[in-house]
């Protein structure tokens, strides 16, 4: 089985993030792998040793990303590719798709392509879809686990009104959640052959494309409005006469 | 030519989700603006109701795909048929509800039609006959105003961000039937099975939510059964504290929800985890107990138009986001809260 993992690099879920003139801040926290593209990562590996074949991970952005890579090659991943090029600097996430499209196709022979079910930083959550729209292969999303079947991947997928079982013929894009199970651990083998690793850049050109036409623009980045909240602690001399004055606070509130 | 909204309305074996009304009143209120006409289109197999009822929530034209082969949502046709009717109708705003399926469509006729997409809007405004959205990122910790600089512009709007429109019995129309894009055999997905989940309240359509964390495991006065080992009976009492969190829900028709170290202790499943890395809700009362608001809980609940919190720890972060706060032991507080909820709301 050819397994790619597309990944995204993110500032850590931790971070207190603010808008500064106009521009994201994310302080002193660390930029790491997009927390649900580490479930991506662990689904291909265990993929990988039922199924046999390379995992490849790959990413678009900066000479930094390839922190993020050296994490997927730390955690098990046979090869990593960066996708670096000045026009992919603003590009909306059909321009993403379409790369990492590309970059699939010039892998070769992939039958399956992991994605976590979004970034932390755009929320977009549509990169997994977009890009299989793109190579024209079928979507499986918010998988919680995953498992081959004679030429088909099946998964068990969240949806509001339960759980589905579904199955896409090969090759197929699949986004995982985290019910797929813990990301393992960087081994300390890992993490030396990722320090030594060399990771490829791969400009469009490379790619054989054109930089794709970006039709999103977002020229404001806000704090969100503070909500003027009068905290109010409810107080009483037993638990049953607190939770009357609680009871009769709330439904003054006018919201049940 | 007048200008046209399109919109998708989400289904379920029949009925629709409520997100898909609320972006309908929408869809009413730009085409009003623009002094367009509101097309409305509804995917899947018996779906005569939706159809109806799209017409009486303020739809202008209903388009459906009544098919066997579409009975269960798969997103390649029912992708194919949004890019048939848009790449017909040349509308100039194609409006989703945020839903699993509307943002997976949504992104997938992006792809078809060559276009922009904004996922997950909470607010716009229409300048210069385009729309100006605000969607959150960072799971609500920022807000960004974007725009789609081609047509369609494609955008999800996020449940409950936006009101329902009123429900017109006397509105009707003749809608339309658009035939299947994809012979059933070319589909290359199947669905084998399908459960459906036990509650009938969805965390992220729900007006009010009552959530558990860490702290529910937190009762010194149960005793576990003896054949468990330690991390069972941490298990075991967190389940308790789940069951007074759940009969509160109950009383209040509330959806359950915990925090990302309850669902990471194995308390409860990841389905109704809030926060960042879970689902972003935004009910009208939030009652958290025993959660203490680590950043990326708050970052997933803190729009909630009212949040009360139980907790034992007066420095807990969740407070300061609290209307109402109860320094103390939920296992205390929550029987006699869920009584006098029980009698006021004559339950």
């Amino acid at each position: 089985m050819n397994i790619v993992v597309c990944i995204k690099q993110t500032p850590d879920s931790a971070a207190k993030v603010v808008a500064e003139n106009g521009q994201v801040s994310w302080g002193d926290s660390p930029l790491v792998m997009n927390p649900w593209d580490e479930y991506a990562v662990e689904a291909a590996l265990t993929m990988q040793e039922e199924q046999g074949g390379d995992v490849t991970v790959i990413s678009i952005g900066e000479e930094g990303v390839k922190d993020a890579l050296k994490t997927g090659l730390a955690m098990g991943c046979s090869n990593a590719f960066l996708i670096s090029d000045p026009a992919m600097q603003n590009a909306d996430s059909q321009a993403v798709a379409r790369v990492l499209a590309a970059a699939i196709q010039k892998i070769e022979n992939v039958d399956i392509a992991f994605f976590g079910r979004q970034a932390i930083d755009g929320d977009m959550g549509v990169t997994a879809a977009q890009t299989a729209r793109v190579l024209g292969w079928p979507i499986l999303s918010l998988a919680s686990s995953v498992g081959a079947v004679n030429g088909s991947i099946r998964v068990e997928r969240n949806v509001e009104e339960g759980r589905q079982v579904v199955e896409g013929k090969l090759p197929v894009a699949v986004s995982v959640v985290k019910d797929i199970g813990d990301p393992r651990y960087p081994s300390f083998m890992g993490i030396r052959k990722a320090n030594r690793a060399t990771i490829p850049v791969w400009t469009l050109a490379d790619l054989g494309i054109e930089a794709p036409d970006t039709n999103v623009r977002w020229p404001e980045i806000m704090n969100p409005p503070e909500h003027e909240i009068t905290n109010e602690i409810v107080s009483g001399d037993s638990p049953d006469e607190i939770a009357t004055i609680l009871a009769d606070k709330i439904l003054s509130e006018k919201v049940l | 030519m007048s200008n046209k909204i399109l919109i998708y309305i989400d289904q379920f074996q029949g009925a629709a989700l409520p997100a898909s009304w609320e972006a309908l009143g929408v869809s009413s209120a730009i085409a009003s603006d623009l002094s367009g006409e509101v097309l409305a289109l509804v995917i899947g197999q018996d779906i005569k109701q939706v159809v109806s009822d799209a017409y009486q929530y303020g739809a202008d034209q209903v388009y459906y795909a009544d098919d066997a082969s579409l009975k269960d949502y798969r997103p390649e046709p029912y992708t194919a048929l949004i890019a048939k009717i848009a790449s017909e109708q040349m509308p100039d705003v194609i409006l989703f509800p945020t839903t699993t399926r509307g943002r997976e469509l949504a992104g997938m006729s992006a792809i078809d039609l060559d276009t922009g997409v904004l996922p997950d809007v909470t607010q716009y405004t229409i300048r210069d006959g385009r729309i100006l959205v605000t969607r959150p990122v960072y799971a609500g910790k920022l807000l960004v105003n974007a725009t789609c600089d081609k047509n369609p512009q494609i955008i999800t709007l996020r449940g409950r961000a936006f009101d329902k429109p009123e429900h017109d019995p006397s509105r009707s129309g003749e809608p339309i039937q658009v035939e299947t894009v994809m012979a059933a055999d070319d589909i290359q997905t199947e669905v084998i099975e399908y459960s459906t989940a036990e509650d009938g309240v969805s965390l992220t359509d729900a007006a009010v939510i009552v959530s558990g964390g860490r702290g529910v495991s937190n009762n010194p006065n149960l005793t576990a059964p003896d054949d468990l080992d330690e991390k069972q009976a941490e298990i075991w009492r967190a389940q308790q504290g789940f069951m007074l969190v759940g009969e509160l829900a109950a009383v209040l028709d509330a959806a359950v929800g915990a925090s990302r170290a309850a669902v990471d202790a194995g308390y409860v499943p990841y389905d109704i985890q809030v926060g960042q890395t879970g689902k972003v809700v935004s009910p009208d009362l939030y009652i958290a107990c025993g959660i203490s608001g680590a950043i990326q809980h708050l970052a997933g609940m803190r729009t909630s138009k009212v949040i009360v919190a139980i907790n034992k720890d007066p420095d807990a972060p969740i407070f300061k986001l609290a209307r109402f706060g109860v320094v103390g032991d939920l296992y205390q507080i929550l029987p006699p809260l869920t009584e006098t909820l029980r009698e006021r709301l004559d339950k």
